[in-house]
């Protein structure tokens, strides 16, 4: 039997979260201003499925409408069993039935069929909105179009072929960091400090 | 930390402190000139084990799984869809038969199988002398994945050795054989309490069993170096248990004389020895030997032995099997629970040691061919249930536990491989 469950959710209190809540709601929280959301993240606590409807601000001075961005997302493949119930869930933009844009109230419905479970619900909840686009840059003009080879000088008397030199530096130096990379990573492990290791009981912490 | 792992470690400590034998101590230049002279035969010594007892056996981890308990499951006094019937209390999820037949689906009656195929009465060319071929082209081909998907099938004894060390990425390169080399340094140079143990364990398991007392002296030689490798920490990333700490000795608290002890951080339970004995059969030079085990501890035995939720946990596995038995044998099992012989208590201690001591050694390399190829210790469970259903006649006869446990004492004829088969694919349900 479904019964959709409504329970209080802990304000995030964590920095991370930029965004002030006007109010925190028993289902859910609501924005002052209306914000674009990037990604949900939470931890989840024996929750089967999760619906996620948002209350987009219009434009016009229509009431905004409740709209599901998310429908029945499955948490545990088995309602019965453990698997994903305690898992940490994070939600993104792309994966909601609507744009995220402009939203003004967000709301959780739980559900947990099973009657295995004296409780469930979600802890541990954060809201993220879009972080500012990073500028697009333009590149130096001499990044996409590279200055054409330039004649080598002459050759001094003497001197070997300098291309010749180039080449041999070129290959010590593959070399030198193909011994660098194939540095093994065992190591003989110390277990003691400084040689010693006399020690105390066990500790219990 | 854990109330279990609280027990262990108290218990532990408190052998250290009623026997007064430190937990770690720097022999003298004399006792390591002597260790090192003996290192080769070092089951000739004879030390006064009597008062050392292994920290745990496995029956007392079962009682652990038995009262694991979701604080937040509903298990009322009134039967439901859902009441467990066996021991284990926790809901996970585990697979059922038409689900482990996909799994092992190279298992199945029309797949070649080394365990029954290659029996006296089939003739090789049916099957044994192509197999043996393909396994000579993988090892060529020195194809990793290809050998695990090969010994599925089961290995050829001359190939076991090699396809084992290709699949588990082990390679004797210069520096493996200098790392074991320093940890037999490191156990020249200090004596550990955890070596008593280790002793002890040998002492009373593998040198009492037909087929691998000969190993006696190997058998130290890899497990004293094993509690003195620190890179088996490593594996604490992925188990759900952790390593036990202390402090050098007038440093308590000081984070920077802080160790891990044993160094690599496992403390060894009765009869941990076994898992390395049957890998004696296969590796005789002792770097090799312990690489070998190493790996298939960090991938496969540590998870015998601690609490998580993973499928091949040893709480899954339990729970496979009391599963697996309940759904297909219901009648066997509720006979059985009626006479107090709940059958977790017999066959976990099966499931604990991977059947390491209780199965035939040829029959146990084909059992551990199978775990290398599926990457999974469910076929512990599988064959555990197996076993019970091929007895099943025998204990609906019985009428305590001692009885049940006397049918299913000796499983040294048992043929590991028809055992599996017929339960998965043969058995009308």
């Amino acid at each position: 039997m479904n019964y959709p469950h409504t329970c209080c959710l802990p304000i995030p209190t964590d920095p991370a979260v930029q965004l002030k809540l006007h109010q925190d709601l028993p289902s859910g929280c609501s924005f002052q201003t209306p914000v674009t959301l990037q990604e949900i993240m939470f931890k989840n606590y024996y929750t089967a499925f999760l619906t996620i409807r948002v209350r987009q601000h219009t434009s016009t001075h229509t009431p905004a409408k409740w709209v599901t961005c998310l429908r029945d997302y499955c948490l545990m493949p088995d309602p019965h069993s453990e698997e994903g119930a305690q898992e940490y869930v994070s939600l993104f933009k792309h994966q909601m039935l609507c744009d995220m844009a402009q939203v003004l109230e967000l709301r959780l419905i739980l559900r947990q069929p099973s009657p295995l479970w004296l409780s469930f619900t979600v802890e541990e909840l954060q809201i993220f909105q879009q972080g500012p686009k990073s500028p697009s840059m333009t590149f130096p003009k001499w990044l996409s179009h590279p200055v054409p080879c330039e004649q080598p000088t002459p050759l001094l008397e003497g001197l070997p072929d300098p291309s010749r030199v180039s080449s041999e530096v070129q290959q010590m130096w593959a070399l030198t960091e193909m011994i660098r990379a194939s540095h093994t990573s065992t190591r003989i492990g110390r277990f003691d400090v400084d040689g010693c290791y006399d020690l105390n009981l066990l500790s219990y912490t | 930390m854990g109330s279990w792992e609280k027990r262990i470690l108290k218990s532990l400590n408190s052998m250290c402190t009623e026997l007064s034998i430190p937990l770690a101590r720097k022999r003298p230049v004399g006792e390591q000139k002597e260790l090192l002279n003996k290192w080769n035969e070092m089951g000739t010594d004879e030390p006064d084990l009597s008062l050392f007892r292994p920290v745990y056996a496995p029956k007392d981890f079962l009682e652990v799984l038995i009262n694991l308990r979701n604080p937040n499951y509903e298990s009322g006094d009134s039967l439901s869809f859902r009441t467990h019937l066996g021991l284990i209390q926790v809901p996970l999820k585990v697979k059922d038969i038409p689900e482990l037949k996909e799994f092992f689906v190279e298992l199945g009656l029309t797949t070649g199988q080394l365990g029954i195929d290659d029996s006296t009465q089939v003739p090789p060319e049916l099957f044994e002398n192509e197999h043996v071929r393909i396994g000579q082209k993988v090892l060529t081909e020195q194809d990793s994945a290809a050998a695990q998907q090969y010994i599925r099938q089961g290995s050829p004894t001359a190939l076991r050795a090699e396809l084992w060390a290709l699949i588990l990425n082990i390679s004797s390169h210069p520096e493996d054989i200098l790392y074991y080399e320093q940890l037999k340094t490191n156990v020249i140079q200090h004596d550990l309490l955890v070596d008593s143990l280790i002793y002890k364990d040998v002492k009373l398991t593998a040198s009492n069993d037909d087929y691998y007392f000969v190993f006696e002296d190997y058998l130290y030689q890899v497990l004293l170096c094993f509690s003195r490798d620190t890179s088996v920490l490593s594996h604490f990333a992925y188990n759900s248990a952790s390593p036990p700490k202390s402090y050098i000795r007038g440093k308590l608290g000081l984070e920077e004389y802080a160790v891990f002890y044993p160094p690599n951080g496992v403390i060894p339970f009765h009869g941990f020895s076994m898992y390395v004995a049957p890998l004696c059969f296969l590796y005789h030079e002792p770097s090799k030997l312990y690489q070998i085990f190493r790996e298939m501890y960090v991938r496969f035995f540590f998870r015998l032995h601690s609490i998580s939720s993973h499928p091949s946990g040893i709480v899954s596995l339990c729970l496979l099997f009391e599963t697996l038995l309940q759904t297909y044998l219901p009648q066997l099992f509720y006979h059985l629970r009626e006479i107090g012989a709940q059958p977790l208590r017999i066959s976990f201690k099966w499931m604990v040691r991977a059947f390491s001591g209780y199965l035939a050694t040829d029959q146990l390399l084909l059992l551990w061919d199978r775990i290398l190829g599926y990457n999974s210790l469910e076929i512990l469970a599988v064959l555990a249930a197996a076993v019970f259903a091929f007895r099943a006649v025998n204990l609906m006869e019985v009428t305590s536990l001692a009885a049940a446990e006397a049918v299913l004492a000796d499983l040294s004829t048992l043929k590991v491989m028809p055992l599996l088969q017929i339960f998965l694919f043969a058995t009308v349900t």
